[in-house]
């Protein structure tokens, strides 16, 4: 019978179905991290078990680390960094530590390291989880009960996920990135469209990106509600992990890649809903609202409550206008930021590093606006000091930091003051994300640069750039070195 | 777990869509390493406006949170369910619930009961209309009586058995470990494991 990816990779790995109960599927990778992960230790202990593949599982220190040089000095989150430790000493979990090379955001870790294969399924306490879906990896974010399940079993029972095919056709106009897409998609489809699907992104514009720049697609599937998203693994998913430290190497790198090649949906496969979006209607695209589906192309206004049909939608954008100090009409391009943060296991990577600095370069950053550059990981960091690019940055009035999760939900120093507002390159501009009373506008790297040097929410095309060629900026938007 | 078969509390009417995790419980408040003592973070931003419901004194025994669609999405934060629960809720009533707190909450025996937006807003209005009332969930039956309203609620299968029985998912995923030991001894060789490489 034809099948979807999902469903193929699903199958593959059905350790018992029965009649009236959820499929046991086994799990390939279980990323922790020191939030989520605490409470399931604790379980594992009073129950007596042990972890049964230690060797499928791996840690790191992000949600709380600070990006300043130094101990964490908040003595919570120390406690939780130090549980994190112990618990990993004493189940035999390998751990990358603050400070370790290997070290950084859990989504950007497991890729980095060739972790993330074609097929597997990858699992972690944590919902953007759903970036390792890039590869062709069935991929979702997991609550803390499940995190000790897989711990204990390596499994978990769960109930199939619909099917959501989501077709963006022809190319993306220049300057038009991965976060416009998927912001553009999550605003069509809204933050419950894709509730029970696991989505698969498909079509020219998708196959033309890189693997970065798919990662980034995949990590908001949440956003629109979605289990996990996936993208079909192609010659770019090989060339991005060929040579990595854990990719196979040899005859197991043949098998792999004969293996990864048959996995794609069969083109007589039916998914339970599709959406189609053209890439030649997309633009830069920023979030207006307290939910990433409240977004709206750059050169669009502030809307009307009044002009949403539905009266729960009238009512939420409401609140969120009230929530934001934003005014109906108010042009996009008008909105004034104080903040601006490139990061996150969205935009995290070494391209969005690119992308950003090509745009600040020779510019200097807007007077009265703070911009935070936050690293994914620290071989992120290394490889952008080895190409200048904090030079760059730092150059430009900006601060270049050590990595973590920082500001995309400020459970270390990163934080929005109360009213304060930021243009931000991660993926959830919920009430007080960033911290209290702060106001989000989820962003592009490449919007989040710009607004940086205008200091109001902008497009590269906005400045006035005589710096560089469209060319040079082209291929930095591509992240083609 | 606790067996659940009927529970009889105060409904608590949330009139908010998109209720999402990080409402629940913000970010800072996840730092503890216990699953308790949650329920000083809970609504924590909302819980400074005067008028939020559950400063209101009527509702605070409320067990019974009766709230718009889309409820819980977001973060993947389990610590949602334990604020939820660590305060007094055994039930979310909404028309929509997002995947993984819908998951979450079934492994902790909260309750989420889908009951149609139109259903819910006639217990909005019941309970508005009536500060502090009781209303039942019954497991059983799949009905939540609030008044003279008795409206069908949608659990899966599945997980209302679970509820019903009181049954720990990890123990019974343990009873089937030599198919998992089957299936692990035919996994392709290719497939990494975390050790240095």
């Amino acid at each position: 019978m034809a099948g979807t990816l999902a469903e193929k990779v699903w199958d593959a790995h059905v350790v018992r179905r029965a009649e009236g109960e959820p499929d046991l599927l086994y799990i390939d990778l279980h990323l922790l991290h020191e939030v989520t992960s605490p409470q399931a230790f604790d379980g594992l202990r009073l129950a007596g078990r042990p972890v049964r593949r230690p060797d499928l599982t791996l840690a790191t220190e992000d949600h709380n680390v600070p990006t300043t040089p130094g101990p964490i000095t908040d003595p919570v989150s120390k406690v939780q960094v130090e549980t994190l430790r112990r618990n990993c000493a004493e189940f035999g979990v390998r751990l990358y530590p603050m400070g370790d090379a290997d070290q950084g955001i859990v989504h950007v870790v497991g890729p980095q390291l060739g972790l993330t294969q074609p097929g597997m399924t990858v699992v972690c306490g944590d919902s953007h989880t759903s970036t390792h879906g890039a590869f062709g990896a069935l991929a979702f974010g997991i609550g803390t009960s499940e995190v000790e399940h897989v711990l204990a079993t390596q499994t978990l029972p769960l109930r199939p996920f619909r099917t959501l095919a989501v077709n963006v056709r022809g190319a993306l106009p220049e300057g038009v990135t991965a976060k416009d897409v998927v912001l553009a998609v999550i605003a069509k489809i809204g933050t419950g469209g894709g509730q029970g699907y696991v989505i698969e992104y498909r079509g020219e514009a998708i196959e033309a990106l890189s693997m970065e720049a798919r990662m980034t697609v995949c990590n908001m599937s949440i956003e629109a509600g979605a289990r996990a998203g996936m993208i079909a693994p192609d010659q770019t998913t090989f060339d991005y992990l060929q040579g990595r430290p854990h990719a196979p190497t040899g005859a197991d790198w043949d098998a792999a890649v004969a293996e990864w090649t048959a996995l794609r949906s069969d083109d007589d496969a039916v998914f339970d809903a599709e959406v189609d979006l053209d890439a030649a209607d997309l633009s830069p695209f920023v979030t207006w609202g307290t939910n990433p589906g409240q977004g709206l192309p750059l050169s669009a206004s502030v809307p009307d409550p009044e002009e949403f049909a539905d009266e729960s939608d009238r009512l939420a954008a409401a609140n969120a206008l009230a929530y934001m100090g934003l005014e109906p009409g108010t042009p996009l391009r008008d909105i004034k930021v104080d903040t601006v943060f490139v990061g996150s296991c969205t935009n995290g990577r070494i391209e969005d590093l690119r992308a950003a600095a090509a745009v600040v370069q020779g510019h200097r950053v807007a007077d009265g606006v703070r911009m935070l550059v936050v690293p994914g990981s620290a071989k992120v960091r290394l490889q952008a000091e080895s190409e200048g690019l904090d030079k760059v940055f730092t150059a430009a009035g900006a601060e270049w930091r050590l990595p973590g999760c920082s500001m995309c939900l400020g459970m270390n120093p990163d934080t929005l003051a109360p009213g304060e507002r930021s243009a931000s390159t991660s993926n959830r501009n919920f009430e007080g994300r960033q911290g209290k009373g702060g106001r989000t506008h989820l962003v592009s790297p490449l919007v989040a640069a710009a607004t940086a040097v205008r200091g109001t929410l902008s497009s590269p095309n906005d400045l006035d750039d005589q710096a560089r060629t469209p060319g040079e900026l082209a291929s930095a938007t591509t992240g083609e070195a | 777990m606790e067996k659940f078969e009927t529970h009889t509390g105060v409904g608590v009417p949330l009139r908010r869509s998109n209720v999402d995790t990080d409402q629940i419980i913000p970010a800072e408040y996840l730092k503890r390493v216990t699953r308790t003592g949650f329920e000083d973070g809970l609504f924590a931003a909302w819980r400074k406006d005067e008028s939020f419901v559950l400063n209101n004194p009527v509702y605070a025994e409320g067990s019974v949170l009766v709230a718009g669609p889309d409820f819980g999405t977001g973060s993947s934060r389990e610590h949602a369910v334990w604020a939820l629960m660590n305060w007094g809720f055994r039930v979310v009533i909404s028309s929509r619930f997002a995947d993984i707190f819908r998951g979450n909450s079934g492994k902790q025996g909260l309750l989420t009961a889908i009951v149609a937006q139109d259903d819910v807003e006639l217990i909005w209005k019941y309970l508005e209309n009536n500060p502090g009332a009781q209303i039942t969930v019954d497991l059983v039956a799949r009905t939540v009586h609030a008044g003279e309203i008795v409206a069908p609620f949608e659990i899966d299968d599945y997980t209302r058995w679970r509820l019903l029985e009181g049954l720990d998912d990890i123990g019974l995923t343990l009873r089937h470990e030599d198919l998992v030991a089957d299936f692990e001894s035919h996994r392709p060789s290719h497939k990494p494991v975390t050790s240095p490489a």
